[in-house]
């Protein structure tokens, strides 16, 4: 007789931990042909304002963690992803019925994406800021911050690299992120969530909920400790009244006038929308006395 | 020796300030469909020249009007050929400051002294610095060609008239996009000096189009479908409102709105120099900034001795005629500004934040505020968390650095801060810490081209000036790519 | 404008209150490690904002009867100096003659405070100058260096004072202030103040030599408390002289000490200020920095001689309706 298989429970991932929604309800998620993959969690109003409260608090200790600690952890995310490469393989190809090659293309495609953004951790000081040469005696530099916590709504083009496109970036930046996964990918979303819980990122700074994104993005766009918004994976047509509600506390809105090709060659406009640029002045001076004499 | 200054006043004649102003469109001088409005001299309260406004029609003339130079000569143009035109523009705001200053003053109440010295050079030296960019646009750290985005719909604020359009139309047309820009209500007179600028320096028609009028041609600009960029200094409401109706539009925006900037004054500061820090961050300008130092944060320590200074120097400040080139605070802009100043100044009387105000005597006409610090309040009275816009000083007090940092990021803005330390560690460590988009150690209210100006949170987003400036005017949205 | 901090009546000239300044202001001995507890935790200066506080200050445009007046007061706040070695007699009385009437040709014009020599000149100034109110300052103690012992320095003042001298202007010791040894500059200012008898002492702090604007104001209040009457700039032998910031940080020191214990003390800059602008400048921050009681020959001072011939043509120009020119004021 066959073994009977030990079904897992696909939780939302909350400041480190996996708990199921605090609403109790779940939903099916089936694969291609039919059959019963898992039942994920269905977040809900107050699951949304836990990550939040999750996401404010993980963001001191990522946006003060230095930019080298922060590229040393996302690497190591990739290193997790790549070893957990069967497995999300795997769930690629229930969750879409896509042929294990393709399936392997975008898990290989999601680790290097995760590669490249951390190598951006401690470049983005040199790429979009420096000394400003102010016309005076004052030295004066900018440099770009973390906007702070991010509602990322990931895109379902595909379950497992449009997700980690969005989130690495944020991250990179010294972000924390509130994700509502692609609704119909949550076991792959969730898998990405346990290769970021064992990959030293500290809790809090992922914040990942399953469900249904026009349920939940509302919540996140209208909160006031949101600072930004990603609606990637929102339909145009649902953006409307989202950035409207963004708007009544100004948050940064990154919403991509055109459909993404997450497979090529990022640039860097999904950095720069979640950087706040900070300009610093000091007075250069103090050596002699000469300079008052030109008054 | 009792010494009174005898007034140096500024001619008025210098600025030849004309009896009506019209619209500059489609590189036209011409009358607009909507009412015109009468400028007013906020020192005098007498009205200094009438102004032609624009109607929704002329909107849709100038939107396409820009657009057509967007489409034509401008994009044809080529970068080093723009440069040069701002380069020349640069040139000739420098050749008429001295008609530009004085006719700011007229128009907006601020003292000679700052138009002079402050207002009109840094708009000059913003079209110098710019100039250089618009060749260099692959130099900008956002991939090899960056290109324009077309129309560049603009409004802005009337505290600095001049100066706003400089950081407007500067960075929009090194990028190489036309404009539509409107300037407040109040205070339309020097963009529209500046349009003479562009006129004799042969821009190509329609490039820039300047439109007078009140909210609704600002509205009718940042709404209409032919613009491609908005650009909105202001208030928050106005800026929320901006933002929400751009939801969906695709249009790119920028937002430099209100602030409630925290001076943070240690016990080991340069005493003098933070005082004169303080002062200039809340006097200049009588506070009509949107970077304004306005909430002074000392350490308790010292707090009654500094406020004692504080007063003394307040005292010396030279309240009055802006025209004198000795006044160190001029008038507020307008009746409605005045109105609101000094119904906050009561709110904070009532709410106990204990009123001390200079002494100094107001001209018995004109919009003139005194000096006013509220020298015991406390976070959560309103002077402490609504921006007055005024020269008014709202002072707290600290016991730590860690409750310093608090205090000030406890605000939805964050557009500026100061602190005032002889610490160096603890200099960078609450630069580090605070959420403000500038912030000024030892020195405050310096800006230059080259370093971006913008705020976090409800201050806004995007900047102006340096890299970052250019960028909002730029389609680096390389999201098809990813 | 007045000064809104209450403050206590001045007193004036508090020779007899100089042995209490220092516990006045809270100085807890005049020893080395007291002198540095308390001028080492004088606030800091910053240089930047000093200086841009200074310029923009220079920008205030004085018109009409206000400059007609201060061209008069700062003619009345000159040191008319000549420090030089070939001084001889005749050239110390054609600079006296200068100071009591510095142009004939314009009555009512003012004389200056005082002639300001080497001591060994003093007998020839003080006759030339007795009874016109013009006062004889005399530089003393191994003038410019100081670099001789405190027996020499004090047979210096000494000199000058029994020759008649009314005012002694004293170097003090850079090195010994440098070296971090405050006691000794205290030492020797109480020293040679007490030499000066009636004199009035200024005290030079060399600041071209000091180098920071934190040393000045250091050296302000060691000069001070130690019974300085005046605190003086420069020598006017060390470049930089006098400069405006440096000024405003001496300015800033003696209102101080006037706000913390009513004892007013004077201020003198002292070579660099050549023309009438220059002057201007001074005395607008003279008045805007420390006050206006501070706008007078007794508390305030020009050390120099070419700004004399400037303030002379400005005054003309202003009197006579028409720009005059250097011939037209006597050389001397």
């Amino acid at each position: 007789m066959a073994r009977l298989t030990v079904a897992k429970t696909y939780k939302l991932y909350l400041g480190g931990a996996f708990p199921r929604s605090e609403s109790g309800r779940t939903y099916q998620v089936h694969d291609t042909k039919g059959s019963l993959m898992a039942n994920a969690a269905l977040a809900s109003r107050k699951d949304a304002r836990n990550a939040v409260v999750a996401a404010r608090s993980g963001l001191a200790t990522w946006a003060g963690a230095t930019p080298y600690n922060r590229g040393q952890v996302l690497y190591r995310v990739a290193e997790m992803l790549e070893a957990r490469r069967a497995d999300v393989v795997e769930l690629v190809v229930q969750s879409r019925g896509v042929k294990v090659a393709e399936a392997r293309a975008e898990v290989d495609a999601a680790v290097d994406r995760v590669v490249h953004y951390a190598g951006w951790t401690d470049k983005l000081s040199a790429v979009f800021g420096g000394a400003n040469a102010v016309s005076g005696p004052y030295f004066s530099y900018s440099a770009p911050e973390p906007t702070g916590v991010v509602a990322v709504a990931a895109s379902s083009a595909s379950p497992l690299l449009p997700l980690v496109s969005a989130v690495l970036p944020v991250l990179a930046g010294g972000n924390t992120a509130v994700v509502v996964a692609s609704q119909a990918d949550p076991t792959v979303a969730v898998t990405f969530a346990e290769v970021l819980a064992t990959s030293d990122v500290p809790a809090g700074v992922v914040n990942l909920l399953t469900g249904d994104q026009a349920e939940i993005m509302p919540w996140l766009a209208s909160h006031g400790d949101v600072n930004g918004l990603d609606l990637t994976g929102v339909p145009a047509d649902q953006r409307v009244a989202l950035e409207r509600a963004a708007a009544d506390t100004v948050k940064r809105v990154h919403s991509p006038r055109r459909e993404p090709d997450f497979t090529a060659a990022p640039g860097t406009a999904r950095l720069r929308a979640f950087l706040e640029t900070k300009t610093v002045w000091h007075p250069v001076g103090g050596i002699s006395l000469a300079s008052g004499s030109a008054y | 020796m009792d010494l009174t200054y005898a007034p140096a006043l500024e001619s008025a004649a210098i600025a030849a300030i004309k009896p009506r102003y019209q619209l500059f469109l489609d590189g036209a001088f011409v009358d607009g469909g909507g009412d015109d409005l009468t400028s007013v001299n906020p020192a005098t309260g007498e009205t200094l020249t009438t102004v032609s406004t624009a109607s929704a029609a002329d909107v849709d003339r100038a939107v396409a009007a820009a657009r057509r130079a967007y489409d034509g000569p401008w994009s044809r143009l080529g970068g080093a050929e723009r440069g040069k035109y701002l380069f020349r523009i640069a040139r000739a705001v420098a050749e008429r400051s001295r008609e530009l200053a004085v006719a700011e003053t007229l128009d907006n109440g601020k003292p000679i002294r700052e138009t002079r010295d402050f207002d009109v050079p840094t708009a000059a030296q913003h079209f110098f610095h710019h100039a250089g960019w618009a060749d260099k646009l692959g130099h900008l750290g956002l991939g090899p060609a960056p290109r324009p985005l077309g129309v560049a719909g603009q409004v802005i604020p009337w505290n600095f008239p001049l100066l706003m359009a400089a950081w407007k139309i500067a960075p929009a047309l090194a990028a190489g996009n036309t404009v539509v820009l409107k300037p407040a209500e109040t205070t339309p007179v020097t963009a529209l000096i500046l349009a003479e600028i562009l006129a004799d320096a042969d821009l190509p028609p329609g490039v820039v189009n300047i439109l007078p009028g009140a909210g609704d041609v600002g509205s009718a600009i940042v709404n209409h479908a032919g613009v491609d960029k908005v650009a909105f200094t202001g208030s928050t409401p106005v800026g929320k409102r901006i933002q929400s109706e751009l939801a969906g539009t695709g249009k790119k925006l920028t937002l430099e709105l209100g602030g409630k900037g925290a001076n943070i004054v240690f016990a080991d500061a340069a005493i003098d120099q933070a005082v004169e820090g303080i002062v200039s961050g809340i006097f200049f300008n009588q506070g009509q900034v949107c970077c304004a130092g306005s909430r002074l944060l000392v350490q308790e320590s010292i707090a009654e001795e500094f406020l004692e200074r504080l007063k003394r120097r307040v005292e010396t400040l030279r309240v009055g005629e802006p025209l004198d080139k000795n006044t160190d605070v001029g008038a507020v802009n307008s009746q409605m500004q005045y109105d609101k100043i000094t119904g906050l100044v009561e709110v904070g009387a009532e709410e106990g934040a204990g009123v001390w105000t200079s002494s100094c005597t107001l001209p018995d006409r004109g919009w003139f505020v005194a000096p006013t610090l509220f020298t015991d309040a406390t976070a959560s009275m309103r002077v402490a968390r609504e921006e007055i816009f005024g020269p008014v000083l709202t002072t707290l007090t600290f016991r730590t650095p860690e409750e310093a940092l608090a205090k000030a990021n406890n605000t939805p803005y964050g557009l500026s801060a100061g602190v005032w330390t002889e610490k160096g560690s603890r200099a960078m460590g609450m630069a580090a810490g605070l959420k403000a988009g500038v912030v000024w150690d030892n020195t405050f209210n310096k800006f230059d081209p080259t370093a971006s100006f913008g705020g976090y949170g409800e201050s806004g987003f995007g900047r102006e000036g340096g890299t970052a400036g250019m960028a909002a005017y730029l389609d680096t949205d390389d999201e098809g790519a990813l | 404008m007045t000064p809104s901090s209450p403050v206590a009546a001045p007193v004036a000239d508090a020779a007899a209150d100089a042995a209490e300044l220092p516990a006045a202001v809270g100085l807890g001995g005049t020893d080395n490690a007291s002198l540095r507890v308390f001028l080492e935790g004088l606030p800091a200066v910053d240089p930047v904002g000093v200086e841009a506080r200074a310029a923009q200050l220079a920008t205030r445009s004085i018109k009409k009867d206000t400059k007609r007046a201060l061209i008069d007061l700062a003619i009345s706040m000159v040191d008319l100096t000549t420090l030089e070695g070939a001084d001889t007699p005749g050239k110390v009385r054609n600079l006296c003659r200068k100071a009591v009437q510095p142009d004939r040709e314009v009555p009512g014009t003012p004389s200056t405070a005082a002639v300001c020599v080497y001591p060994d000149m003093v007998a020839v100034a003080a006759e030339a100058v007795a009874g016109t109110g013009v006062k004889v300052a005399s530089v003393a103690t191994a003038f410019p260096a100081g670099r001789s012992s405190l027996e020499v320095k004090l047979a210096d003042t000494r000199l000058a004072v029994e020759a008649g001298a009314d005012e002694v202007d004293m170097v003090i010791d850079r090195g010994a202030f440098l070296a971090g040894d405050y006691a000794t500059v205290f030492g020797q200012v109480e020293a040679v103040k007490a030499a000066c008898g009636d004199a009035r002492l200024k005290v030079i702090l060399e600041t071209g030599e000091l180098a920071t604007y934190d040393h000045v104001r250091r050296a302000s209040w060691l000069a001070l408390l130690a019974g300085g009457d005046f605190i003086k700039t420069s020598t006017g032998k060390i470049a930089p002289a006098a400069t405006l910031p440096v000024t405003h940080v001496m300015l800033q020191a003696v209102r101080d000490l006037f706000d913390l214990t009513g004892v007013q003390r004077a201020v003198k800059p002292a070579g660099g200020i050549r023309t009438t602008k220059d002057a201007i400048a001074y005395l607008v921050a003279v008045h805007e920095v420390a006050g206006p009681q501070w706008l007078d020959p007794h508390w305030f001072r020009f050390g120099a001689s070419g700004v004399v011939n400037d303030l002379l043509l400005q005054r003309r120009t202003q009197t006579q309706g028409h720009y005059s020119g250097p011939r037209y004021v006597s050389v001397d």
